[in-house]
């Protein structure tokens, strides 16, 4: 274990390793100094130093605009540091004062020319609806009315202007209920009084949201109502510095707008693994025995079921779970599905670990067991000596520090922006009961003679479509998401893939699969472009969990024929090598693709269609839309 | 706090360091110091006291004057 630094000796730390050049040592130190000390002077050291760092580590760049009627300058430091430690280099700029609505609506504002990748739209009631703010208690209902309707017309106005000029996502600041309504208690009485208005505004602006791509909202009210009203207004900064927030709540907004950045960059995990004494349940099983473990609906054992609610959560927005443990299997086998108090079962878990091994291995294991990379893994453990291990063996695990407090556990598990996600599939939904076929699959793989035998028994269908409004979120999610089988990893917003989907020599595909054991859902995706007659794959792209199943040839089968109908005469695509992408990196090799160029970026790849084709794999049923393709 | 907020190393800082003297401390820059100030003493600072902050010294003898009338 790394000795104790005093946050003093970090910063000395890292300017030596800074001045050796060792960014990836500085780096670590540096997330650590943020975790022991984050607040705005911290900020700016740590800052400063990513902006030497920047080039030297494999930090995911992203441009984030805020729009805003109140002084958020203090707050970009604290954001860009929090989203440093989520490997992510943000690079921010702020609009001018309430001058939001010319930046939207102005082709060639400030704003576009920044050319964000998000936008954030922070606004103040007072600011947006004054009508409902100041004066309010001269208004009569309707003409109080007239004015919450006025806000929602110039949201609508807003967001489509925005939509016009722009593919970036937006995240847009709902409205704030005043902590002192003008009349009092009798606010509260009607729907026309200023809460009841400000929430009918905010309704208005989740539909007009919905009805947009890439569009989200920021429950503001909600925000400030976890940390206390009282505690996160500063009237005399309000007054003196146009900045509404008190000093010590500034980091939350900061984390606060992490929880859209986070998924929004794709820094997500998609499998949190926990450990079980102490974490899970309170004490040790192997030691304290089934009724001496503390997990059920009194206190202390409430905390430790807080947190499995908060666990059942995750995997109800597709987030696996797998537990890993030094333990006999016996004695957490018990635990785990005999004891009364426990929410969560072994059959919540897609893996587990229960063993001696040490837990960088167990972790290994665990990313290779369910297809998904290192960076794809979250860690819970309340042993800092095991969370420092992890984090020494492999800097891509996000590992989750919890309180000393185990009453803390849930908070800090539904709080941590690498769990939240902005759109939810039918995929997320069923992940954990398809990783529970899946081991099935693979027990049944061993006992066939040959691969095609497996194949033929399998019985895979293969729904394969052209994007439509119902496939188009987890079309994008999935360009956002893979890693391993993506042959040019290029990711995609929902709104550029609906852009794209309307020119006619783009063709954006989806592919369904089934088999006996249970349906995968959409899986894979291909994009082709059409440039004369040669049609390039512009994407190529397959969920790890179907790859090696002929599956991808089905897919790349069904493109060529349809660049083949179309009277293209080439088929051209391009290998564009990443750190995961190994899996599919001899694909148009092994379909008989040849080699047209090869470069320090990736490799140009063609086929004649004029005089051949791929073969559709036999074992595999095609199922196209009605008419299409056929 | 200061070598951290003006960019500065801790070597450079004394009790006389201001506006003057520091290149980096401009009107946001002061900003970010009362409300890192009010942060890490957990204060508030009214706007009277943000004046008096004209250098280094000031700012820390403010806060320790602050402390010992609210000992918490």
């Amino acid at each position: 274990m790394p000795h104790q630094h005093n946050p003093a000796t970090l910063r000395a730390e890292v300017n030596r390793l800074l001045a050796e050049g060792a960014p990836d040592a500085a780096s670590r130190l540096l997330a650590e100094l943020w975790r022991r000390e984050p607040g705005s002077a911290t900020a700016s050291f740590v800052t400063s130093r990513v902006d030497q760092l920047r080039d030297k580590l494999p930090l995911a760049r992203f441009k984030l605009a805020i729009l805003r009627s109140f002084t958020v300058e203090p707050i970009v430091p604290l954001l860009r540091a929090e989203a440093f430690t989520y490997g992510i280099d943000l690079e921010v700029h702020v609009g001018d004062f309430n001058a939001y609505v010319q930046d939207i609506v102005d082709a060639n504002s400030s704003l576009y020319r920044f050319a964000p990748n998000a936008v954030i739209l922070a606004v103040r009631t007072e600011d947006v609806a004054p009508d409902l703010v100041r004066e309010f208690a001269d208004l009569s209902p309707e003409v109080a009315h007239q004015a919450a309707a006025r806000v929602t017309r110039g949201y609508e106005q807003w967001i489509s202007s925005f939509r016009q000029h722009s593919q970036a996502a937006l995240v847009v600041h709902a409205l704030e209920r005043p902590t002192h309504p003008s009349l009092g208690v009798l606010d509260g009485q009607s729907e026309t009084g200023q809460s009841g208005l400000t929430r009918q505004i905010n309704r208005e602006l989740r539909l007009i949201a919905a009805s947009h791509h890439g569009v989200y909202v920021l429950d503001y009210d909600a925000l400030v109502a976890r940390h206390g009203s009282q505690h996160w207004h500063d009237e005399r900064k309000w007054l003196t510095a146009r900045l509404p927030i008190a000093a010590g709540h500034l980091l939350h907004m900061a984390r606060e707008w992490m929880r859209f950045v986070v998924p929004l960059v794709g820094r997500t995990a998609k499998c949190l693994v926990i450990d079980l004494d102490n974490t899970l349940w309170g004490g040790v099983i192997g030691e304290d025995g089934m009724a001496g473990i503390k997990v059920g609906p009194e206190y202390p054992g409430a905390a430790y079921q807080a947190l499995q609610r908060a666990l059942l959560d995750l995997s109800r927005k597709g987030i696996l779970l797998a537990a890993c443990s030094k333990n006999n299997l016996d004695d957490a086998m018990e635990a785990l599905d005999k004891h009364p108090g426990m929410l969560v079962r072994s059959q919540n878990f897609a893996a587990l670990r229960i063993n001696w091994t040490d837990k960088s291995q167990n972790l290994r294991e665990i990313a290779q067991e369910l297809k998904i990379g290192l960076d794809s893994l979250a860690f819970l453990d309340d042993n800092p000596f095991e969370r420092e291990q992890v984090r020494a063996a492999m800097p891509e695990v996000t590992v989750i520090d919890p309180s000393q407090n185990p009453l803390d556990y849930a908070a800090i598990v539904r709080d941590c922006p690498v769990f939240e996600r902005l759109t939810l599939s039918d995929e997320d939904q069923q992940r954990t009961a398809m990783y529970a076929a899946q081991r099935q699959r693979a027990g049944a793989e061993q006992s066939f003679q040959s691969k095609e035998d497996f194949f033929r028994f399998l019985e895979q269908e293969a729904e394969l479509n052209p994007v439509s409004d119902l496939t188009l979120a987890r079309v994008a999610q999935l360009t956002q998401k893979t890693n391993q089988f993506n042959l040019t990893t290029r990711r995609y917003t929902e709104s550029q893939i609906a852009e794209m989907a309307k020119h006619p020599a783009w063709n954006i595909f989806s592919i369904r699969v089934r088999d006996r054991f249970g349906d995968h859902g959409i899986v894979g995706v291909a994009i082709t472009h059409d440039q004369g007659d040669q049609c390039e794959v512009d994407t190529f792209l397959l969920s790890c969990r179907v790859i090696g199943r002929t599956i991808e040839t089905a897919l790349l089968a069904h493109i060529a024929k349809s660049a083949a109908e179309r009277g293209c005469k080439r088929l051209v695509g391009r290998f564009l090598p990443t750190k995961k992408n190994a899996p599919a990196r001899d694909f148009y090799s092994q379909h008989k693709f040849g080699l047209v160029e090869k470069n320090g970026e990736g490799s140009l790849w063609s086929l004649d269609l004029t005089r051949q084709q791929v073969p559709f794999p036999e074992w595999v049923k095609l199922i196209t839309a009605q008419g299409a393709h056929d | 706090m200061a070598s951290d907020l003006f960019g500065v190393p801790v070597d450079q800082i004394s009790a006389a360091s201001s506006a003057q003297t520091l290149d980096n401390w401009d009107s946001i820059q002061h900003l970010n110091l009362v409300l890192a100030v009010e942060e890490k003493f957990g204060l508030q600072l009214s706007p009277e006291e943000i004046e008096q902050m004209k250098t280094v010294g000031d700012t820390a003898k403010l806060v320790e004057s602050k402390l010992q009338a609210a000992p918490r």
